[in-house]
């Protein structure tokens, strides 16, 4: 508790007037707020799902399958059990984007680790991890996450897992380009010059100074992470039914498409909204954040 | 070149080595012993022993990957379990479709990719750059095979104009080029096409801005020469650059195509790889994934080299 006391000094002041500038310049772009507006209620919907007076989503019907949108009762129709495309839209929400975003999130944080290890320390250690990262690469993500995801069967836990060994080589290629990069900086042979051991400079000078472009990148993953993770439910090799989510709903309704086609795509735009808003409110940040590709 | 060349070839090897550990590796993650499919419910312990040894798995691991990738060398890459025929036979015909796609669907998104971008470069900040922008992001966010069953439901369900779905009246293993059989290829093309199209246009419009602000144009312009010959010059400079990115967007063509080939039912190595997943087809699995991650290492090969070809200040580096 001492240490972290006598840490507050050095680095706050900075750190938040930098991160308040990134969120005032966000706040001025129409777009990257319309997408975050989006985003969040897409988000506080899905967590607030049970609260919200909505249809059984698991409940089906024999006699009320595949009705249109607007049949009374049913504002978005049913699917091919008679269950309530509403409710299970917005419930659907909550696997879509749990498996959609934690991967992303998770692999920010191991290959950001990775990355910067690698770009610190340099030398062998460097090599192995680059070497290994280089490996992965030369799989299309796509194919990796289904080929990991079918070896290892259905499942949301196995889903998660694929896809975030699908996440971790290029996040972890960008954490050591941009450490290597600080790494050759004086201010860094200053702080090692004055005796700051390894922990310490990476926490003080090089964390502060690689994090914004790690996580810029992490963001521009999420939308490709998400169609990735509703594409591997979509499939048959991510989330089991009959549990809503918007990949395997979209599966699930495609015998529908000659019978009420506009049905059977609405779990897509679900998707494709969803994909859309992470890449526009990726995009916003990284011009407030100023950094260039 | 020569020299470059075996130089890269020399990087890949390692990569490659790295490629067929993973590809090992996926059948030692999968849940479940890989003979059950196979072996009789009622096998004595001896009887399973001998069935483990027959199939070497009664080795330590090391070395049965030392077996499994030195049968690989010699062409050898076991048997599906569903069919009983060899994976090798199996992959390669349907690698052949799949290519087949992935190159139709270059046709249409290079071409397109590189135009569109190349005018949002040339006009940039104007109403223009801006539709192509907003039509490159939404190309890059679009789950293609939601789009996929979207444009069957408008082409086929509601117009009837294109199939749905197969690769042709006589299946997948006359591929002819007539209209009764390319008709069947413009749905999944033209679904797989739109990624590309937004990342080769999003590539092409930076490239072409940020080479247009540069001095030279400005010099080239001042000693007189006509826009179309600056353009010349704009386009050798950018198009080391613009070929890497589409190289490889054909290899993600190929191996993204496993989405779109299940939508439209397409015969290639997608539909396979989905097969050996739920028919639990382990060495067709892992023989799809090798083919399909080799194909796309050979591809990086290629690009690296195609670049150093075009731009000499990529070798010196």
């Amino acid at each position: 508790m001492v240490q972290v006391t006598t840490d507050i000094p050095v680095v706050p002041p900075a750190q938040r007037g930098y991160w308040s500038g990134v969120l005032s310049r966000l706040r001025r772009d129409p777009v990257a707020m319309i997408c975050a507006v989006i985003l969040a209620a897409l988000v506080l919907s899905a967590v607030f799902a049970p609260w919200l007076g909505l249809a059984d989503p698991y409940q089906g019907s024999m006699i009320a399958r595949l009705s249109a949108p607007g049949t009374p009762g049913h504002l978005l129709g049913t699917d091919e059990q008679g269950r309530d495309m509403l409710s299970r839209l917005i419930y659907g929400g909550r696997l879509t984007l749990f498996i959609g975003l934690m991967p992303v999130v998770l692999a920010f944080f191991i290959g950001g680790t990775l990355g910067i290890i690698a770009g610190y320390v340099g030398g062998i250690t460097n090599t192995i991890i680059m070497r290994v990262v280089d490996v992965f690469f030369a799989f299309p993500s796509v194919l990796l996450a289904i080929a990991i995801s079918g070896a290892l069967g259905a499942g949301v836990l196995n889903s998660l897992v694929s896809l975030t060994i699908v996440f971790i080589p290029p996040v972890t290629r960008v954490a050591e380009a941009v450490t290597s990069g600080v790494r050759s900086l004086d201010y860094i042979d200053a702080a090692r010059a004055s005796g700051a051991n390894a922990l310490t400079v990476i926490r003080v000078h090089v964390i502060g100074n690689v994090l914004s472009p790690i996580f810029v990148y992490a963001t521009s993953l999420t939308s490709v992470c998400m169609i990735l993770a509703a594409g591997l439910s979509f499939l048959g090799i991510g989330v089991r039914p009959p549990e809503p989510e918007w990949g395997l709903m979209l599966n699930t309704l495609r015998s529908a498409i000659y019978v009420n086609p506009w049905l059977a795509a609405l779990p897509g735009v679900m998707i494709f909204a969803t994909s859309l808003c992470l890449n526009l409110l990726s995009d916003g940040l990284r011009s407030a954040m100023n950094v260039r590709d | 070149m020569l020299s470059y060349f075996l130089r890269r070839l020399i990087l890949v090897l390692p990569v490659a080595f790295g490629v067929s550990v993973v590809c090992f590796a996926l059948v030692q993650i999968a849940p479940g012993d890989p003979l059950t499919a196979i072996m009789p419910v009622d096998a004595t312990a001896e009887q399973q022993a001998a069935m483990r040894a027959a199939y070497g798995l009664d080795k330590p691991v090391p070395v049965q990957y030392l077996i499994w990738i030195s049968n690989l060398l010699q062409g050898e890459m076991g048997r599906s379990i569903a069919s009983g025929r060899p994976v090798a036979d199996e992959v390669f015909g349907a690698v052949g479709n799949s290519l087949l796609l992935a190159a139709a669907a270059a046709v249409i998104a290079f071409p397109i990719g590189t135009f569109l971008g190349f005018l949002a470069g040339y006009f940039r900040d104007t109403l223009l750059d801006r539709a192509v922008t907003a039509l490159s992001i939404t190309g890059v966010s679009v789950p293609n095979y939601w789009l996929g069953i979207v444009l069957v439901i408008i082409f086929s369900v509601n117009l009837g104009w294109l199939p749905s779905m197969g690769a042709g009246p006589g299946g997948s293993q006359d591929w002819q080029w007539d209209w009764a059989h390319m008709r069947h290829l413009v749905l999944p093309a033209v679904t797989l096409a739109v990624v590309p199209i937004g990342i080769v246009a999003r590539t092409v419009r930076a490239l072409a801005g940020d080479i247009l602000s540069m001095d030279f144009v400005t010099a080239l312009y001042a000693k007189g020469l006509s826009r179309g010959d600056v353009l010349r010059h704009v386009a050798r400079n950018a198009a080391a650059t613009a070929l890497s990115v589409m190289g490889l967007q054909l290899g993600y063509l190929l191996g993204g195509s496993i989405l779109i080939e299940t939508v439209f039912n397409w015969p290639g190595s997608g539909f396979l790889l989905s097969n050996a997943i739920f028919q639990r087809d382990l060495p067709l699995l892992q023989g799809t994934i090798l083919v399909l991650a080799m194909f796309f290492v050979g591809m990086n090969l290629i690009v690296d080299v195609a670049q150093a070809a075009i731009d000499p200040r990529i070798k010196r580096s």
